[in-house]
């Protein structure tokens, strides 16, 4: 570890926003407003998997302040793939439903209006003719030949260059199983789970007087909505201007773009501000949550502690949608197999369609479930083994120089130094050899 | 019935990044004759701070005071492209691009002083305070407003820079899953202190010890805002969070935090941290990542403190009152 001297880097300087935000002064979302700002309001679902066979506006239009209303037929681009930026397809997901809804909450169409109450007195004013369908929620029922079908190219999973997972092939599973002393195997389940920043997501978009529109959004990520959002509107690039840049919590959950096209869009058509602002219900009902996970392990151990083989099949619900699920399933298959030296992997990791409002990314993306999993799995091992649990984890930590499952060399690896840093904070004394390790190198344990 | 304590430990790592698309990010940086050294970015900051982070790198790469350096993010007319904020990538790529283009402005700062202090760029050092001096002789020097000034009045050069950090993309092998995901590893150890009600099936945190390891620390604060606030989700996670409490059903799901269940100030554990610091190859001054890293390991150290006190292994999230209780009935029968 070489030292060099540092002047400002290292040190706890106050953070520059910190008065700002804990006395109220920092500007977000709700901050911005202008004198001839319109409210946008969402018609959304109320089945989870149904057709459209009409929708009714007759009642709606008659609520003093009602402006207009949007449906697909509006949006230039309406079937899109958040991913398809980096060449993740194929488009799925419609901006406003077109034929049939496949969550509770989906969008199906805009209603915009000269206040907050006028949008949503005229949204519970639509009518809509629904023929419902049969629904399916669980990731291996989805996976049958019986379910019901959820996406046009005929099957409930996500397609990774023509296999229906993402694979991780390493060494010989089957070999590493006939030369271990024990089989021990898993199932582990976590649930969908809810950002819940302080501030819900939102935007409000204003057609400048020089033909642009600007979008004042808290999004993670600006060019990325910036761009999906041109796609979507089929303008040019140039055309928009999105301003951002302070988020009141993110935690992955402002990385999709769902209010940003179809608030431009409707400043786009009435040639003003437009407001879309989730409130806490549709963040918590409708926006992308965390996906819940089901995960399979099957390991073979040797009766010292050492794993020989992992294989490990694990399922991503991704709700109705991709939004990013496909890119957590593969960051997930990259890590399931964990922080450990194990010379046989063999993983199948599935992103799965289910009638449910879609899973997307959220702090620790496709890893936080799989650290769970395979951690409590770790102690499963040592219990079976007759091991105590710092030890099995001693005994196959990975170090610098070996292969990862997914055929990366491990450079910067510190677990070892991480566990026998906790061990010292709690007071538990690790056996001498444990504390003479290092993840520098291996010949040296 | 009985409290009965456990003790539970996980380990984890945490890739930097995600570059299976591609994954750069830009930085611009020019000062202006105010003595100010101001850096365009298109980053959000989610309130970890980030701002702060990269103008501590930027202050750092330029040899100035952090004072003296503005962060103007994120806008796209006037900031050059991020990808986002996500990843736990902001601090190592957006750090990185900010290093180069400080580089290039301090490169251009320092042949100005050159000239004006007529000496080799070689023989001059910044002094962190807003000064660029002769090495060895620290009373020839010149303040950084008197530099822009003569380099805009009397050179016309901009001291300016432009950095950018990109990971290439890396495909992922469709029959192996060969690929290079990310940039580099942090790690965390939690050992987690739980007592468990076996009357009401209540979880109680005690304590959450853990010991990270994040490469460079820019700004212990926000290091240590980040363990904390993670420590507690990654808590409520273990016991208390969901939107579907039935999953795979989608009934019972709450529509607000007066029916989504999170923990409280009353529930807050004791959390205890020690930070171990081992440079990256790639990030800025040796950085890693820190995000999203700390919910990780509080989650698993938990579940099996749990099973370290009543011998019931719960494997599946969160794990409720009602999951322990309707599990120790099964081991009963």
């Amino acid at each position: 570890m070489t030292e060099e001297k540092l002047n400002v880097v290292g040190q706890s300087v106050l953070r520059r926003d910190g008065l700002g935000h804990v006395t109220g002064k920092t500007i977000f979302i709700d901050d911005i407003n202008f004198p001839d700002i319109l409210h946008l309001k969402m018609v959304r679902s109320p089945l989870p998997h149904a057709l459209i066979k009409g929708i009714d506006f007759t009642e709606a239009e008659k609520v003093p302040g009602f402006i207009q209303a949007l449906t697909h037929e509006d949006v230039p681009k309406n079937i899109y793939t958040i991913l398809c930026l980096i060449g993740v397809g194929p488009d799925e997901e419609p901006v406003l439903a077109e034929d049939k809804v496949l969550y509770k909450g989906e969008q199906i169409a805009a209603i915009v209006a000269e206040t907050e109450d006028a949008a949503m007195e005229a949204v519970s004013k639509v009518k809509i003719d629904f023929e419902e369908l049969p629904a399916v929620y669980d990731v291996e029922e989805a996976l049958k030949p019986d379910a019901p079908v959820l996406k046009h190219w005929g099957t409930n999973h996500f397609v990774y260059e023509g296999h229906h997972c993402r694979r991780v092939r390493f060494g010989d599973v089957d070999r590493g199983f006939d030369e271990s002393d024990h089989i021990i195997e898993g199932r582990y389940q976590t649930s969908p789970i809810e950002h819940a920043p302080s501030e819900t997501t939102g935007c409000v978009a204003r057609p400048e007087p020089d033909g642009r529109i600007t979008v004042y959004t808290n999004t993670q990520a600006l060019f990325f909505t910036m761009d999906n959002t041109a796609l979507i509107l089929g303008v040019p690039f140039q055309k928009l201007h999105f301003v951002g840049g302070t988020v009141g919590g993110g935690f992955g959950g402002k990385v999709d773009v769902i209010v940003e096209p179809i608030a431009a869009l409707a400043a786009m058509k009435t040639g003003r501000p437009v407001k879309y602002k989730f409130t806490r219900e549709e963040e918590m009902r409708v926006s992308s949550s965390r996906g819940a996970w089901r995960i399979y392990f099957k390991d073979g151990v040797t009766k010292d502690g050492r794993i020989l083989a992992r294989k490990i099949t694990t399922y991503a619900d991704a709700g109705a949608y991709n939004r990013h699920t496909p890119y957590a399933v593969t960051k997930h298959a990259a890590n399931i197999a964990g922080p450990y030296n194990i010379p046989n992997v063999w993983i199948d990791a599935y992103c799965v369609y289910t009638n449910r409002q879609p899973g997307s990314a959220m702090r620790g993306f496709g890893v936080t479930p799989a650290s769970f999993a395979l951690e409590v799995q770790m102690d499963k091992i040592a219990e079976t083994v007759g091991m105590d649990p710092w030890a099995i984890r001693f005994i196959n930590a990975y170090r610098n120089g070996d292969m990862k499952p997914h055929q990366k060399v491990v450079e910067d690896a510190t677990l070892i130094e991480v566990m026998q840093a906790a061990a010292e904070l709690v007071g538990y004394e690790l056996p001498e050899k444990f504390k003479k390790m290092n993840s520098l190198n291996r010949e040296e344990a | 019935m009985a409290i009965i304590k456990g003790t539970g430990i996980a380990a984890v790592n945490y890739p930097t990044g995600m570059n299976l698309g591609g994954d750069p990010s830009q930085a611009l940086i020019h000062a202006t004759t105010t003595g100010n050294f101001f850096i365009s970015l298109s980053s959000t900051d989610m309130g970890q701070g980030l701002k702060t982070v990269i103008a501590q790198i930027g202050a750092e790469t330029l040899g100035v005071p952090f004072e003296n350096v503005l962060i103007n993010t994120a806008d796209t007319d006037t900031g050059p492209h991020c990808m986002g904020t996500f990843a736990s990538r902001a601090t190592h790529r957006v750090g990185n691009a900010v290093v180069q283009a400080a580089q290039e402005a301090r490169q251009v700062m320092m042949e100005v002083a050159a000239d004006e202090l007529e000496v080799s760029p070689d023989d001059l050092e910044t002094d962190g305070q807003g000064n660029i001096r002769v090495k060895g002789s620290p009373d020839r020097s010149i303040n950084i407003i008197d530099l822009a000034l003569a380099a805009h009045f009397k050179y016309g050069k901009t001291i300016s820079g432009r950095g950018i950090y990109m990971k290439p993309k890396s495909d992922v092998d469709p029959e192996t899953g060969k690929m290079d995901p990310d940039s580099t590893e942090a790690h965390a150890c939690t050992v987690a202190e739980v007592e468990v009600d076996t009357e009401s099936g209540e979880v109680k945190v005690l304590s959450l010890k853990s010991a990270y390891e994040v490469g460079r620390q820019v700004n212990p604060a926000l290091v240590e805002g980040q363990i904390r606030g993670g420590s507690l989700m990654g808590m409520a996670h273990a016991l208390y969070e969901t939107i579907q409490p039935y999953y795979p059903a989608v009934d019972h799901m709450p529509g607000g935090f007066s029916d989504y269940v999170l923990p409280g100030p009353m529930e807050l554990p004791e959390i205890e941290s020690v930070v171990l610091e081992y440079p990256s190859v790639n990030g800025p001054y040796g950085v890693k990542g820190v995000g999203e890293m700390t919910a990780n390991s509080p989650i698993p150290a938990i579940v099996n403190a749990i099973y370290d006190a009543i011998g019931v292994r719960l494997t599946d999230l969160p794990v409720t009152p009602e999951k322990i209780l309707r599990s120790l009935e099964e081991v009963e029968i």
